[in-house]
């Protein structure tokens, strides 16, 4: 018999074992047999953009794909969600718990995955229209109302921080425009980075580009923001593990640099108080 | 804008928050940890590392019955049975925990309509302050398709709860609180034109607004809410057998999808 509690799936279709309706003998896809095809004809990229596209990729789609996520597969020890991992790891935290702090520091509007959605937002409101991105950029729509997310503080998709377009962001960009649809929206980007970048003030950023190709690869903002999250986890993991193995006395500790600017001093204690009165 | 202002702070970190002066004593908000804060109870320290300040005894009794007013030990409910899923399935107290507490930031229950209506008061408080009344913003919010945070409730039509913290308000002296009485004000309102109901988010925010917690501050202090609720339900998942909570069979699964298809169709796109 059936549970009366059952959850609703549009692409995903278990057929249980004759002896064991909790074991699956087989799992569909969007229609693919995942055990009997998927996994030994398809590729990880083939795999993963049919899971959130709902049909199998073209091979320029899954090759995009495959370049995007090398470039984002390890953003580096300087990224926060990178380092925030990396003081789990070298703490010996869980490794669930390394990750889900490279998660949530990662989910950040500053080169995170809502900034990431933020730009894909971007993309969906200008399309290609210069004049638009420019206009949005610098003077986004404001909603007066408040939320869990604050307000923007730079524009979506470029780093405040930045001077000059970074060397690999600039590689990136170069390579993926050689795979993405010459129309498209990498395209349009690397034609116009330069009059973005001389409006915006600063340089475009890894999410922005990353952005651009999730929408190339007709991807929805939600969708994009998961994966970028998924995407940065290997850098993540390899960066805990790597302190961990390294040692806390190799770490920095930032005692020393922390200034409180209104210490009130030390407070004599009560005994102290009565020894002195 | 240029790297050249994380120069400043790649080495020094200047702030008037707190500091640890490890192995001597620990300065929070300008005040000693452990001389001047230690006999605080733990709820009424959180809410002064939130604040900045203390409020006073009353209004962190109130805030503390939100607290535990909002501790259902119940794993119907969404954030603790993700935290029951994390017993069955045998992971450690803290993450089941920090997972449950992540998804409290949720859009239909937990922080974001605390926000919001939190929010929703403070902006009625401008309008009627600029003398507009307080129905005509109601109005205004619904004509732009917003939803009124609050004011609803997606699983149950009574609040079980409201009755508990308006008397909970009195006690304490916040019974005809402004905001408080713009939420009873926009409920009747709202009862009386449309049938809705009102929820415990309507009065946690309105009060929250009575006492001049900022939307930020809220979301900060609201975060652990749902913490002791969530502890039953991951030692009762944690105690019965591996995966026994609430499993699903295959066919709990109803599958609206595309029907079956050949990966080497010739219809495929690919190759």
């Amino acid at each position: 018999m059936t549970s009366k509690y059952v959850y609703h799936s549009n692409f995903w279709l278990e057929e249980p074992e004759p002896d064991n309706p909790f074991a699956a003998k087989a799992c569909y896809c969007h229609g693919y047999d995942v055990y009997g095809q998927v996994l030994p004809q398809g590729s990880w990229f083939e795999y993963l953009l049919l899971m959130f596209l709902g049909e199998r990729p073209t091979p320029a789609q899954t090759a995009l794909m495959e370049k995007l996520a090398m470039s984002l597969a390890n953003p580096g020890p300087r990224e926060a969600s990178v380092r925030a991992a990396m003081n789990g790891g070298v703490a010996g935290t869980n490794p669930g718990s390394a990750l889900m702090a490279a998660l949530a520091v990662g989910s950040g509007q500053y080169g995170g995955a809502r900034e990431v959605a933020l730009v894909m937002e971007l993309w969906q409101r200008c399309g290609q229209e210069l004049d638009t991105w420019i206009q949005q950029l610098q003077a986004p729509p404001e909603d007066e109302r408040a939320d869990i997310w604050p307000a923007m503080e730079h524009a979506p998709g470029f780093d405040p921080n930045g001077d000059q377009f970074p060397t690999p962001e600039h590689s990136t960009l170069e390579l993926l425009c050689e795979l993405a649809p010459k129309q498209g929206n990498l395209a349009w980007l690397r034609r116009n980075r330069r009059p973005l970048e001389e409006r915006v003030g600063y340089p475009l950023a890894m999410a922005g580009i990353a952005g651009a190709a999730f929408t190339d690869l007709g991807l929805n903002p939600e969708q994009g923001s998961m994966l970028y999250l998924i995407l940065r986890l290997p850098g993540a993991a390899v960066h805990a593990l790597e302190q961990q193995g390294m040692g806390w006395k190799n770490f920095p500790f930032y005692a020393d640099a922390i200034e409180l600017t209104d210490d009130p001093g030390a407070i004599p204690s009560e005994s102290e108080n009565g020894a002195s009165s | 804008m240029s790297h050249r202002r994380l120069l400043e702070t790649e080495s020094h970190w200047t702030t008037r928050r707190g500091k640890a002066y490890l192995t001597e004593r620990v300065v929070m908000h300008g005040r000693d940890l452990h001389k001047q804060l230690g006999d605080y109870e733990w709820l009424h320290l959180y809410l002064f590392s939130v604040l900045g300040r203390d409020p006073g005894e009353a209004v962190y009794r109130l805030l503390n019955y939100f607290f535990v007013a909002t501790s259902f030990p119940d794993p119907s409910i969404w954030p603790n049975h993700v935290t029951a899923l994390g017993g069955t399935a045998r992971t450690t107290p803290s993450m089941a925990l920090m997972a449950g507490m992540s998804v409290s930031e949720a859009s239909i229950f937990g922080r974001r309509p605390e926000v919001r209506a939190l929010d929703f008061f403070y902006r009625a408080g401008h309008w009627c302050d600029e003398g507009g009344s307080l129905m005509d913003f109601v109005e205004r919010e619904k004509s732009r398709g917003r939803t009124l945070y609050g004011y609803g409730r997606p699983l149950a039509r009574n609040d079980e709860r409201i009755p508990y913290a308006l008397e909970k308000a009195r006690e304490l002296g916040f019974g005809d609180g402004r905001y408080l009485n713009m939420a009873l004000d926009v409920y009747d309102y709202l009862n009386g034109a449309y049938g809705y109901s009102m929820n415990i988010g309507a009065i946690y925010s309105a009060l929250a607004a009575d006492v001049g917690l900022s939307c930020q501050e809220y979301q900060l202090f609201m975060t652990p809410i749902f913490l002791a609720g969530m502890v039953p339900c991951f030692q009762d998942a944690y105690d019965k057998p591996e995966g026994a909570f609430f499993p699903m069979r295959c066919t709990s699964i109803v599958y609206h999808g595309p029907a079956k298809r050949d990966w080497d169709d010739a219809g495929s796109t690919a190759r």
